[in-house]
């Protein structure tokens, strides 16, 4: 038995434990937007405040395509490619801050203010937590990146980018629901 | 001196301090640069101080500090033992990967916790004894009430994370937790969690009791923000103790234990954290909404509209919304709290009836059966809340429904004792203790999930006397069965029979007569969260009863204290495995090694075929002697 192929094994080990927990993590928080959409639909019901619909779009538009570069930054390292995989970390980083600027200028500047009724508190609420995310999501690629920078992962063992992948694409699929939910379902009231 | 200053313990407390004045600076501060006057406003300054004091907190002790090097690309090896050149006490007040170092921590956290919150109840059952206020003020009442019910939530919950840390990985033979880095953060953020809870007695007080509803806990003073900050927090040790128990169980099992050759505590453990990972979150987000909308003015729960809000047209908010995700998570909440113990019931009772338990997989089944359908009734609770009828019937039977799978564990723990060669030392006397009192608890249940009797039981002592039998039968009796029941394997010493006995008849007398007394007292009409009562009503002699029951409880605990604590220090030395018993972690020498197991386990058998003569459960391969 050679010393590499213990250290191989116990990879794969911790690799697998890993995956579950990131996993079962993923469902637990599931539970925490299920219930942010189950206040959204029991407060608003069928209907919505009026939102500026560009700025969404356009939101939404940019959050899609940094899950592509997130993913083009996954598959770079597998295939060795070090400064795709690294400059597509960065462009996922301003995609993520193009977001966030896109919801906290024009969606938090709009006219509708957190105190007012149900509509500010669900509105802020909703946008806020998964704002919270987007800014874990960005804190997580800038130390994979810095890391990666630094050599320390390998096309095979790369636990760290893995998760960092799939935490963007999870936060990602969150607006997928929030989006719809904010902006088209139901009426707009005015 | 210097030994002092290292503990963990000591610099996480620093910590807190100076975090939770840095919060205060903050927002001071900020407040200053913009111009805002007055200057000081005690709520935001408490809850971004509680805040940043919990984080201050888990950096002082040394919780987050392997993440914060691996995130800066430095290598974290696992470490054993004591500190370097610290003796080996002090593992204890630091943080520790061990999950038997986390495990004692969890369960001497708990204890002192629900020493404060025993405290409480006796300081407010003297007030009890009589009509008309003697003692206390109506408003210092109900915040010890209040702060009862949630200390001694955060008491049971550090309590099943004692036994499960300790119990789960020594009984699937696996080296420690699949995160041991996070298994101790969720012990430590427990700590700053309690005092927080602890604080908010003191700068205000909250008179919500532990449900926290609105509209009356965004009017409440200064100590409810507080309160939710520390249910909040204790909830994040939930979630990631749940996710950390799960991952164990399904990775770390050697080849050869199937599911179903599992010991019967693992189910129970794996029940408990699929609800505490999953519906945790939901009362952390209505605790999270509650301060938004205390300091932000987020009206989800306020049905009133400013005068912006009219002109937008928004609906208003809903306090009956707060019910619902309130008890998504405190219904389950009580599984949480009653399935490790049910565990543990079904875990010694073969080992003292000499006997296989009756229906193994039943059992199994029965707790994820009891966890999936704890999800599904949480409404019960708001039969009279003024939400819909229409959702009054499905919830009424969704929660009868649950006595199916309980009673399949009664019938099981029966037919366990059928005929068995019982022996009764002090773990068996609380095993049996816990089944007659979780008993009481099915009985008096169904009444209070029936709709039409509800009306007139909800918010009575009916309910009171309740969950105190579910909770001393599912949780108080069997967490000291298993106290006594694996002392000589944590400390490799006997504790004194004579006075685990003592502590077991006065605990269960004790318990019997308080528990009858409250249900007496709330059929009389007795309101509970009340500080005073007419005398009218009759209920006065009851309540002499209750308080004086409250107080053998108490000193049977504190026997039970001393004992455990003398044992420990000067006691005979225990023998391997005093019990008989076929699980691994007996056949290990006591107090168990640093690494538990020289090599993995090998099943072979079926785990609790008591008296079968040539049955063998798990066979230890000595490390080096090879097939």
């Amino acid at each position: 038995m050679s010393g590499s192929t213990a250290v191989h094994g116990e990879y794969r080990a911790a690799l697998r434990n890993n995956r579950l927990g990131l996993w079962l993590f993923f469902l637990s928080e599931s539970f925490l937007f299920i219930g942010i959409l189950v206040t959204r639909f029991y407060l608003w019901g069928n209907t919505r405040p009026e939102l500026n619909q560009l700025n969404g779009l356009l939101v939404t538009i940019v959050l899609l395509l940094s899950s592509f570069t997130m993913n083009r930054a996954e598959t770079a390292l597998v295939q060795n490619d070090r400064k795709t995989f690294l400059n597509s970390l960065l462009v996922t980083v301003v995609l993520g801050l193009l977001f966030l600027a896109g919801v906290i200028v024009f969606e938090w500047g709009g006219h509708i203010r957190p105190s007012d009724g149900a509509y500010g508190a669900v509105l802020f609420g909703m946008t806020g937590m998964h704002a919270l995310h987007v800014v874990s999501g960005i804190v997580f690629i800038l130390i994979v990146w810095n890391n990666g920078r630094r050599g320390l992962y390998s096309s095979e063992q790369h636990w760290g980018v893995e998760a960092c992948a799939i935490w963007w694409h999870y936060v990602d699929l969150v607006w997928v629901f929030f989006y719809p939910a904010l902006y088209l379902m139901g009426q707009a009231i005015r | 001196m210097r030994t002092f200053f290292k503990l963990g313990f000591v610099r996480g407390l620093l910590g807190q301090v100076l975090g939770t004045l840095l919060g205060m600076g903050l927002v001071t501060g900020m407040r200053a640069a913009f111009g805002y006057s007055p200057l000081w406003l005690a709520e935001p300054a408490w809850v971004i101080g509680g805040l940043l004091g919990t984080v201050g907190f888990m950096v002082g002790v040394g919780a987050l500090t392997d993440w914060a090097k691996w995130a800066g690309g430095l290598a974290t090896p696992m470490h054993h033992g004591a500190p370097a050149g610290q003796p080996e006490w002090t593992r204890y007040f630091a943080v520790d990967l061990s999950h038997k170092v986390i495990g004692v921590q969890y369960t001497v956290w708990g204890i002192f916790v629900l020493l404060v919150g025993g405290l409480l109840a006796g300081l407010f059952r003297v007030e009890l004894l009589q009509p008309g206020m003697q003692y206390f003020t109506t408003d210092r009442y109900n915040t010890m009430i209040s702060a009862h019910g949630i200390i001694m939530i955060a008491a049971i919950l550090l309590g099943v994370g004692g036994m499960i840390n300790y119990l789960v990985p020594l009984m699937i033979g696996a080296s420690d937790m699949a995160f041991p880095r996070l298994n101790a953060f969720g012990f430590w953020i427990n700590v700053p969690a309690s005092l927080l809870l602890i604080t908010a007695m003191f700068v205000g007080g909250w008179d919500t009791g532990w449900t926290a509803y609105p509209p009356n806990s965004l009017r409440t003073a200064l100590g409810g923000p507080l309160f939710f900050l520390g249910f909040y927090t204790i909830g994040i040790s939930s979630i990631v103790g749940g996710l950390n128990l799960l991952v164990t169980v399904f990775t770390m099992r050697p080849p050869s234990m199937n599911l179903f050759r599992m010991p019967i505590f693992v189910w129970a453990a794996v029940g408990t954290s699929i609800l505490q990972l999953l519906a945790t979150q939901l009362v952390g987000l209505a605790m999270l909404m509650l301060i938004v909308e205390r300091s932000l003015g987020m009206g989800f729960f306020t049905p009133v509209l400013n005068e912006a809000a009219k002109a937008l047209n928004s609906p208003p908010g809903d306090p009956v919304l707060f019910q619902h995700l309130f008890w998504f998570y405190s219904h389950p909440a009580v599984y949480v709290f009653v399935l490790p113990g049910l565990g543990i019931i079904s875990e010694l009772l073969p080992v003292f009836a000499r006997k296989p338990l009756f229906g193994y997989k039943w059992i199994a089944l029965s707790s994820i059966g009891i966890a999936f359908l704890g999800f599904l009734v949480w409404a019960h609770h708001m039969f009279t809340s003024g939400m819909s009828n229409y959702l009054r019937l499905p919830f009424m039977y969704a929660t009868l429904i649950i006595a199916v799978p309980t009673g399949v564990k009664f019938f099981s723990w029966l037919g366990t004792l059928w005929g068995g060669k019982l022996t009764y030392p002090t773990p068996m006397l609380f095993v049996l203790g816990a089944i007659s009192v979780f008993l009481l608890g099915g009985l008096t249940g169904p009444p209070a999930a029936t709709i039409t009797t509800d009306l007139y039981l909800h918010d009575t002592y009916w309910v009171v006397g309740h969950f105190h039998q579910t909770f001393f039968g599912g949780f108080m009796f069997p967490f000291f069965a298993a106290m006594y029941y694996w002392f000589p394997k944590v400390t490799g010493r006997k504790y004194n029979e004579a006075l685990g006995k003592l502590h077991f008849w006065l605990m269960v007398a004790g318990f019997w007569v308080m528990s009858l007394g409250q249900i007496w007292a709330g059929l009389r009409g007795m309101r509970r969260r009340i500080a005073d009562y007419d005398p009218a009503l009759g209920v006065q002699n009851i309540q002499i009863g209750i308080t004086v029951a409250a107080f053998v409880i108490a000193f049977s605990i504190l026997i039970a204290l001393y004992n455990f604590i003398v044992s420990a220090r000067s006691a005979e030395v225990a023998e391997r495995n005093p019990w008989r018993s076929r699980s691994p972690e007996w056949q290990i020498p006591s107090p168990i090694p640093e690494h538990s197991y020289a090599a993995p386990l090998a099943v072979v058998g079926e785990p609790y075929d008591y008296g079968l003569p040539g049955s063998v459960y798990v066979r230890m391969e000595l490390a080096g002697a090879g097939d």
